[in-house]
C-alpha cells in the first residue's frame, strides 16, 4: 500500500542576482514516497500558490534523467542522497517521515544564482563553443561506416558522451572545478577518429576558456565523479590531462 | 483551395527533390550575409537548421527557452535513429523506408515529402558519425542496426538508450561552433510570445526574456518555427514539463494553417501513471520490444489476484500467459507499430485483464530473452532504461517483468507546410514535430529523430534559399516600424490581462482538469458523443481559465507561474482545435481511433473515398469557429490498402 510521510523543508530563496537570499522553512504532509522528489515540490508550491505566495523557482525539464536542467543540492549533496540519479529521478522513498531536508541551488562562482534555486550554467555552452565539437559543416562527409571504430573505443567514447552538462560536478567540487565536464567532452571526441585531428587544439581552448571562466583547480578530491548522475569516470580527468600537456609540449 | 498549395515538384517521385535542388533559386555569399534567419528552437530540427544555416553565411538567431540549446526535449528520445543505409543487407531501401513510413501513418502523409525524407536519411548518418555521434558498433567497427515497430528490416542506428542526446548533442556542438564564429546569436531562457507580419510576410518575432520579464522586437528576413509538438495538452506526457504549443498557436493566429491536429500518437511502452501528484510519464522506448515481450493473463481471476496483491507474475506459467501481440499478429509480434499496440493494450486492460494497482498496465518481459542471451547482453542494450525503471518503480525488471501502459508521447498533427517547409504565411517556415508533413495519422519509431535532422540538415538549408533568394534587396528593419510596435503592444496587454485575474486556481490545477477531458473524450478511444462532450468542456475551462487563475507575483523578473499561464491559454486552444478535428475525421486511421469506425477484429477502418485528405484548420477570430481546408492526398506510387500486420 502507498506509504505517506510529513516533511519539513528548509529552502533557499532569492529574489535574484544581487539580491540577498535566505532560509524559509516549509512544511509539506502526506506526501506519497512513490512520488519524486520534483512531484514534492510541486505540492510545495500548489500550496505556496494557495496561500497566496509565490512559488519556490526551481529547474526541470525532462523529468527522466537526461535534459540535465534540474539542479537541486539536497542536504549537501547534488541531486541529493540517491546514487546515480538526477534530482528529478530521485524519489521520496529515500527519505523517512519526519525528515527535515535543507534545499540549496548549486554553489559556485561560475553558476550565479538567478532566482531562488535556479542558477545560470552559461558557462557550459561558453567553454563547448570554445572547442569542444568536431570542425564539419553540413554535407560533404564520407560515409558513415567509412572509418572503422574498434567498438572498445567507441564504447568508452559513448560513456564519456553521457555527460548531461547539469555541473553537479562543479557543485560538489570544493575548488568548483570544471574539470570533469570538460575532460568528459574532450574524451569523447578524442577517442573517435572524428575528433581525433583537432584533439589538442581542443584540449587547449576548453582548458583556457574554463580558466577565464572563473572555475577553480582541480585537486583530484573526486568528488565529482560520487556525485555525478551519469557516472562519468575520473580516468577521463586523466585522460584531459595527458591531452593536455602532449598539446602543450607540441607548442 | 488556392490558400494551401503544396507545391511538389514535377517529375517522377524519385526525381522530385532532385529535380527542386537542381532547379532552385540560391543567395551567393556576400548576399547571404545580408540576411537575417531567425530560428526558434533548439531540438533536432532547430539546431540542425540553424547550425546549417549559420555555416553557410546567413546571419542567424537561435532562441531557445531552456538555460542551454543541448537541453531540449530530443535529449530524451532513446531508442535510435532510421535510415535506409542497408548495411546489415536485409532487403533495405530508400523506397521500403518510404514505403513503410507512408504505410506505418496509415496513408494519410505526403507522397512527395516523405520520399525525400526517405532519400536524405542516409546523410543524416553520415553526417552524425563525421560529428562524433558514438553510434553503437560491431565488434568489425562497423555500425550495428536495430529493428524497430512497423519494419521487417534493421535500419536504426542507435547510442545505448540514449540516441535523441546524442544527436542532439551533435546538433548542438555544430551550434556552439557557429555562435563561437559569430555566425548564429544565442538567445537562452527567450520565449516566443508573438510573430510578426509585415505586408503580409513573416518578418520577425516578439520574444520574452524569461530572466527579467522584458519584452524584445527581433527582425529576421525568414521565420523558422521549430518548437517540437504539443503532447502536453493532455498534462500527462512523455514530453518535457515546458514543452509547449505556444509558438504554433502564434502561427496559426496570423494566419498559417494548423494541419491534422488530432493526430496524436500514444506511445505503447511508458511507466503507468501511479497517484495524482504524478507529473508526467516516464517512456521505456520502443527498442525493448525487440527482446520484451509483452502479455497479461489469460484467466481474469489471475489477473484480479495479481491487481490484490496475491499473485506475482512471476508465478504465472507460460500457459497462464496471453502474448496478445504475438496472438493477433503473429507476423510483427511484439513489433506492430505503436497505434495498433497502444490500442490493444486497452483492449486488455478495459476488459479487465489488466495489471497493476489499478488495472491500466500490461507486462513487459525479458525473462526469455535474458535466457536466451544472458543478463549481460540485456545489460548492455538496455541497462540505462532498466536503471531507470528500477529508480521510478523500485522494481528489478532483470527479476521480474515491467510494467507499461501507453501515454501521449508524440504530436503528427502541427502548422501546415508545403513542400518547402513553409506555412500558409510567407517567410514562415515549420521544422520537425512543429510541423505534420511526414508521419501522417502514425509515426514509426526512430522516425522522430531522422525527420528532425532532416528538415534541419537537408531541408530548410536549401528551401529557404529558393525564398529568400527574393528578399535579398529587402533591408533590415529596426523593429520600429508600426508593425512591430502593434505587436509589442498586444503581447503586453495579453500579459497584463492575465496578470489582473487574481482568481483562486492555480496553473497546474486547471492544466490537469484540460489533461483528463483530453484523456477520456480525445485519447486512444474516440467517438462523436465523447468529443461534442469533450469540446463543450474545454470551452468551460477556458472560462474558468480566464477568470479564476491566480498568477503569484508580475510580470517583472523571472514568473514561472505566468510562463505556465501563458502556455496553457494556447493549449486549450489546441484542445479545442484537436477535439473538433478528431469529431470532423470520421474514420479510424493510426493514432486516430474513432470508436465508431473499425473492423470486426478491432482495427482501425480507414474511409479512403471521404477522409484521403489532411485536414488544415484556419483561424477565424476568438468568437467563430475554424474553417476546415482540404489538402487532397494523392498516391501514384503506392496504393492505398488497410494496414496489415498479421
Amino acid at each position: 500500500m502507498e506509504k505517506t510521510i510529513n516533511l519539513t523543508l528548509k529552502v533557499w530563496r532569492q529574489n535574484g542576482p544581487r539580491e540577498k537570499g535566505r532560509f524559509e522553512t516549509y512544511k509539506v504532509n502526506n506526501i506519497s514516497t512513490d512520488s519524486s522528489f520534483l512531484e514534492m515540490m510541486d505540492i510545495l508550491n500548489e500550496q505556496l500558490i494557495n496561500e497566496n505566495k509565490e512559488p519556490v523557482a526551481f529547474d526541470h525539464d525532462c523529468r527522466e534523467g537526461i535534459c540535465g536542467m534540474c539542479s537541486l543540492y539536497i542536504n549537501g549533496r547534488p541531486h541529493g542522497p540517491d546514487d546515480d540519479v538526477t534530482t528529478c529521478q530521485l524519489h521520496m522513498r529515500k527519505f523517512n517521515d519526519g525528515d527535515t531536508i535543507t534545499i540549496e541551488p548549486w554553489r559556485s562562482a561560475a553558476f550565479p544564482v538567478i532566482k531562488d534555486l535556479i542558477v545560470n550554467r552559461h558557462a557550459f555552452d561558453q567553454i563547448i563553443a570554445a572547442g569542444g565539437y568536431v570542425s564539419v559543416s553540413t554535407g560533404g562527409v564520407p560515409d558513415a561506416n567509412a572509418i572503422p571504430i574498434p567498438k572498445k573505443d567507441a564504447d568508452d567514447s559513448m560513456d564519456a558522451a553521457s555527460c548531461i552538462g547539469c555541473g553537479a560536478c562543479v557543485a560538489a567540487c570544493k575548488n568548483g572545478s570544471a574539470m570533469l565536464f570538460v575532460s568528459a567532452k574532450v574524451s569523447h571526441l578524442a577517442l573517435l577518429p572524428q575528433g581525433r585531428v583537432e584533439a589538442a587544439r581542443r584540449a587547449k581552448a576548453m582548458v583556457a576558456k574554463m580558466d577565464e571562466l572563473g572555475f577553480g583547480n582541480c585537486t583530484n578530491t573526486g568528488a565529482c565523479e560520487v556525485e555525478c548522475p551519469k557516472s562519468i569516470s575520473l580516468s577521463n580527468i586523466a585522460r584531459l590531462n595527458r591531452e593536455f600537456l602532449s598539446a602543450k609540449l607540441k607548442d | 483551395m488556392s490558400k494551401l498549395n503544396a507545391r511538389i515538384p514535377e517529375g517522377p517521385l524519385a526525381q522530385k527533390w532532385t529535380n527542386y535542388k537542381d532547379h532552385q533559386k540560391l543567395v551567393n555569399p556576400a548576399n547571404k550575409r545580408k540576411l537575417d534567419v531567425i530560428v526558434v528552437g533548439t531540438g533536432l530540427a532547430g539546431a540542425s537548421a540553424a547550425a546549417s544555416l549559420g555555416e553557410m553565411g546567413f546571419n542567424v538567431k537561435n532562441f531557445t527557452i531552456q538555460d542551454s540549446p543541448r537541453r531540449a526535449h530530443s535529449i530524451a528520445a532513446q531508442g535510435g535513429i532510421n535510415a535506409a543505409k542497408n548495411y546489415p543487407n536485409d532487403g533495405d531501401s530508400v523506397f521500403r523506408l518510404f514505403y513503410d513510413t507512408i504505410k506505418g501513418g496509415d496513408y494519410r502523409a505526403r507522397e512527395a515529402n516523405v520520399y525525400r525524407l526517405a532519400e536524405v536519411s542516409n546523410s543524416i548518418i553520415d553526417q552524425c558519425v563525421a560529428q562524433g555521434v558514438p553510434f553503437a558498433r560491431e565488434y568489425g567497427g562497423l555500425l550495428d542496426n536495430r529493428s524497430f515497430g512497423g519494419a521487417q528490416v534493421s535500419r536504426t542506428f542507435y547510442a545505448k538508450g540514449q540516441t535523441g542526446q546524442q544527436l542532439l548533442l551533435g546538433a548542438y556542438q555544430a551550434l556552439m561552433r557557429q555562435v563561437n564564429a559569430g555566425t548564429v546569436k544565442m538567445y537562452t531562457r527567450t520565449e516566443l510570445v508573438d510573430i510578426v507580419i509585415v505586408d503580409g510576410k513573416a518578418r520577425g518575432i516578439i520574444a520574452r526574456d524569461l530572466v527579467t520579464g522584458e519584452l524584445q522586437r527581433h527582425f529576421g528576413h525568414a521565420v523558422v518555427l521549430a518548437t517540437g509538438g504539443y503532447g502536453n495538452t493532455f498534462f500527462l506526457s512523455t514530453n518535457a514539463m515546458g514543452s509547449n504549443g505556444s509558438a504554433a498557436i502564434k502561427a496559426y493566429h496570423k494566419g498559417a494553417m494548423f494541419a491534422n491536429p488530432c493526430f496524436a500518437q500514444i506511445h505503447p511502452t511508458c511507466i503507468p501513471v501511479h497517484g495524482e501528484f504524478q507529473s508526467k510519464l516516464t517512456l521505456m522506448s520502443e527498442s525493448l520490444r525487440n527482446d520484451g515481450r509483452i502479455w497479461v493473463p489469460k484467466k481474469k481471476e489471475d489477473a484480479e489476484a495479481i491487481r490484490a496483491g496475491k499473485k506475482k507474475p512471476t508465478d504465472l506459467s507460460e500457459e497462464e500467459r496471453d502474448y496478445y501481440l504475438e496472438r493477433r499478429y503473429p507476423a510483427f509480434g511484439n513489433l506492430v507499430p505503436r497505434d495498433v499496440a497502444s490500442r490493444a493494450a486497452k483492449e486488455r486492460c478495459d476488459a479487465g485483464y489488466g495489471v497493476g494497482a489499478t488495472g491500466l498496465a500490461v507486462y513487459l518481459d525479458f525473462k526469455s530473452a535474458i535466457d536466451r542471451l544472458g543478463e549481460k547482453v540485456i545489460e548492455a542494450r538496455y541497462g540505462n532504461l532498466f536503471q531507470m525503471y528500477e529508480k521510478i518503480v523500485d522494481e528489478n525488471p532483470y527479476k521480474t517483468p515491467m510494467m507499461i501502459y501507453p501515454a501521449i508521447h508524440y504530436t503528427m498533427g502541427g502548422l501546415w507546410v508545403d513542400y518547402e517547409l513553409q506555412t500558409t504565411i510567407p517567410g514562415l517556415f515549420a521544422a520537425g514535430e512543429a510541423n505534420f508533413s511526414d508521419h501522417g495519422a502514425n509515426r514509426l519509431g526512430a522516425s522522430a529523430l531522422m525527420q528532425g535532422l532532416a528538415d534541419g540538415y537537408f531541408v530548410l538549408p536549401y528551401t529557404i534559399q529558393n525564398y529568400l533568394a527574393d528578399d535579398i534587396r529587402t533591408p533590415r528593419m529596426t523593429g520600429n516600424e508600426p508593425e512591430f510596435v502593434e505587436a509589442e503592444k498586444a503581447v503586453k496587454a495579453r500579459f497584463e490581462k492575465l496578470m489582473s485575474i487574481k482568481g483562486k486556481r492555480s496553473v497546474d490545477s486547471l492544466h490537469k482538469e484540460l489533461g483528463l477531458v483530453m484523456w477520456d473524450f480525445v485519447g486512444m478511444g474516440r467517438n462523436k458523443e465523447g468529443l461534442q462532450h469533450a469540446i463543450q468542456r474545454i470551452a468551460e475551462i477556458k472560462k474558468e481559465f480566464w477568470t479564476n487563475v491566480r498568477i503569484p507575483g508580475d510580470t517583472k523578473g523571472m514568473n514561472i507561474e505566468l510562463e505556465k499561464a501563458n502556455r496553457l491559454a494556447d493549449f486549450i486552444e489546441i484542445g479545442n482545435l484537436m477535439a473538433r478535428d478528431a469529431l470532423n475525421r470520421e474514420e479510424s486511421c493510426g493514432g486516430h481511433f474513432r470508436e465508431e469506425y473499425q473492423t470486426e477484429e478491432g482495427e482501425a477502418l480507414r474511409q479512403d473515398d471521404k477522409f484521403a485528405y489532411v485536414s488544415c484548420w484556419e483561424y477565424k477570430g476568438e468568437d467563430s469557429d475554424p474553417e476546415l481546408h482540404k489538402e487532397e492526398l494523392i498516391y501514384e506510387s503506392v496504393k492505398m490498402v488497410q494496414r496489415n500486420y498479421k
